[in-house]
Order: structure tokens, then C-alpha cells, then sequence
């Protein structure tokens, strides 16, 4: 680990019951969901993560225990650091708070959560989707999603997709 | 040599109505300039001067649908492109032709998922289908000389 971590490291451990692990050099905090606001606040102000890079999900379906990880990339772009935040959901009613308060740029990307994933972020100001048409119904990128929209047409079932393909007349 | 021999000295020369529209119909079809991923780059390609399709009276692509005879779908659809593309497409005054270019918009290509519509003639009525990933300008071109050849044997009573 990068010495100019520990400062961060200790801090997130102190206040949030962070638990830390490192892969090749990456370190990563997993915080409980509750704290996620205030560490995203610590970060920006006290440890100067100025730049909320990333906002992902992870999908562990059919595991439920938890369910989801949100992921929070932070780079401090003064320090040349980069330090992932993870929070574990639920699969259930899936939510948490938003940090669009902290991070501006949150706002499209827990769009972009909801939008693939479906968690809700609560306090959001105006959370809708932002990738799929408006009435689009479930969330693409979960494990559970159906995976294929049409069946393939090959040679020995052409004509029979043919018959029910939806060809548009005029 | 040309269409003086044909005058002789009358100033006059006889052919059908239908030829006559088709012909006009075919040499000045200009396009919808309308590209959506990489058989654009190639649309582009046919466009500029190395491929040249101003030979065939294309040079214009019209960026108003309303001024474009000929849509062509240069590129995979996504669903929620589809419904634009429906609207450009009924902005389009009659005739109107479209050509679905390359293997997304002709049937889906590599993409079989929730997001790409597979095959664009679920939305639109297609003409000529290219096939390629992408299609260079020569089978864009070819495509197009199809469509001249189909609309050449048009029946005005047809469309109407």
C-alpha cells in the first residue's frame, strides 16, 4: 500500500468501521450504507478526494446476502490516489442515501445505477432513467434479467421466424 | 453520338410516363444524412470523392428529412433510437425508399440483447438489405444500383 493511504485508511477505520483489503496495490474500504454520506464528505473535504470518478454495481445474484456491492471510485487527483468504496445492499427494496450533496456529477451516475440496476437512491432529486426509454420495464444488468431479446434465425428455423417476426408494413 | 441522333429533326421523343418518372426518380435520390456507427464511416467513404457518389446524382445528403428521398440505416438501432427512427422516417415525404446497411440493421448482427432491435425492418419498411460488417463503399454502391434497378421497374399504379 502507497504510504500516503494511511491517513485515509486510518481515519475511515476509526470513524465508519471500515474494512479495508488491497489487491496489487488497490485498496478498497467496504463502509456500512448508513455512513456512506458522511465518508464521502471526510474524503472530499479532509482528504481532498476531490473527483468522484466512477459509480458502479455489482450483481452477486443468486447469492442474497447481500446482494448488491455499489462501488464509489474517489481519486484525489492532487495526490495521485485512487481508492474504491464499497457498500453492501440488500436484494430486497434495494436503497440507499444519495450523495449527490457531495458530488454533483452523482446525480447522472445514480441515474445510471437506478436506471441499470435498481437501486434506489433516497433524496435524489430527480431520479429517472437515463439509459433505457422512459417505460422500459425491469433493470437490465441484473443476474436475474433475461439475457436475449429474439431467438437467432438460422437456416433450419427461418421460416418459422419468419411467420411471427413483427415486419414493420408502411 | 447521343440524343440528337434520337431527335432527328423532329424535337421530339416518345416513351412511357413511367419510364420517365422512375428515371427521374432514380437520378437525383438524395439521402438522408443519418448515420448512427460504423457503416457510417463507410457512408462517408461512398460520399467522398475517392468512391464518388455524386456519379449517381447522391452527391446532397439531406440533413432535413423532409427534403431526402432515401433513408439509409447505417448502423445498429437501439431501442430507444427506434422510435426516432419511425419519426424521421414518417417525416420523409413519398416516394421514400430505405436501405438497411450492414448486418446490425439488416438483422441484429452480433448483437442479441435487450438494447439493439434486431433488424430494422420491424420499424421501417426495408427495400434492399446490404449485407457486410461493415460493407465497403463498393457494396453500398452495388446496393444502391439494386435500388435504382427495383425502382426502374416501379408501376406508378403501384404506389398509389
Amino acid at each position: 500500500m502507497q504510504p500516503e493511504f494511511e491517513p485515509t485508511i486510518q481515519a475511515l477505520k476509526k470513524e465508519f468501521n471500515a474494512q479495508i483489503s488491497e489487491f496489487r496495490g488497490d485498496v478498497s474500504a467496504i463502509i456500512p450504507a448508513e455512513n456512506i454520506v458522511s465518508a464521502a464528505k471526510m474524503l472530499r473535504d479532509e482528504f481532498d478526494f476531490s473527483l468522484l470518478s466512477t459509480m458502479t454495481a455489482v450483481d452477486h445474484w443468486p447469492e442474497e446476502k447481500p446482494r448488491f456491492d455499489m462501488l464509489y471510485q474517489f481519486t484525489s487527483v492532487s495526490k495521485v490516489l485512487s481508492l474504491s468504496v464499497l457498500v453492501q445492499v440488500p436484494g430486497i427494496n434495494p436503497s440507499l442515501p444519495t450523495i449527490t450533496g457531495i458530488f454533483k456529477n452523482a446525480i447522472w451516475r445514480e441515474r445510471e445505477v437506478w436506471d441499470m440496476f435498481g437501486i434506489k437512491f433516497e433524496g435524489h432529486p430527480d431520479l429517472r432513467r437515463i439509459l433505457m426509454p422512459a417505460d422500459w420495464e425491469g433493470h437490465p444488468l441484473r443476474k436475474d434479467y433475461p439475457l436475449g431479446y429474439e431467438e437467432p434465425q438460422f437456416t433450419f428455423n427461418f421460416e418459422e421466424i419468419d411467420l411471427r417476426k413483427p415486419y414493420a408494413k408502411e | 453520338m447521343g440524343v440528337e441522333q434520337k431527335l432527328a429533326n423532329m424535337g421530339a421523343v416518345t416513351t412511357t410516363l413511367e419510364t420517365v418518372v422512375n428515371w427521374s426518380r432514380t437520378r437525383a435520390m438524395w439521402p438522408l444524412l443519418f448515420g448512427l456507427a460504423c457503416c457510417a464511416i463507410e457512408m462517408m467513404a461512398a460520399e467522398g470523392a475517392h468512391y464518388d457518389m455524386s456519379r449517381f446524382g447522391m452527391e446532397l445528403m439531406r440533413p432535413s428529412p423532409r427534403q431526402s428521398d432515401l433513408m439509409i440505416v447505417a448502423g445498429r438501432v437501439s431501442r430507444k433510437m427506434a422510435p426516432v427512427l419511425r419519426r424521421l422516417y414518417d417525416q420523409m415525404p413519398e416516394p421514400k425508399w430505405v436501405i438497411a446497411m450492414g448486418d446490425c440493421a439488416s438483422c441484429g448482427g452480433v448483437f442479441n440483447n435487450y438494447a439493439v432491435v434486431a433488424g430494422v425492418d420491424e420499424i421501417v419498411p426495408v427495400d434492399i438489405y446490404i449485407a457486410g460488417c461493415p460493407p465497403r463503399p463498393e457494396a453500398l454502391i452495388h446496393g444502391i444500383m439494386t435500388l435504382y434497378d427495383k425502382v426502374n421497374h416501379e408501376k406508378i399504379k403501384d404506389r398509389a
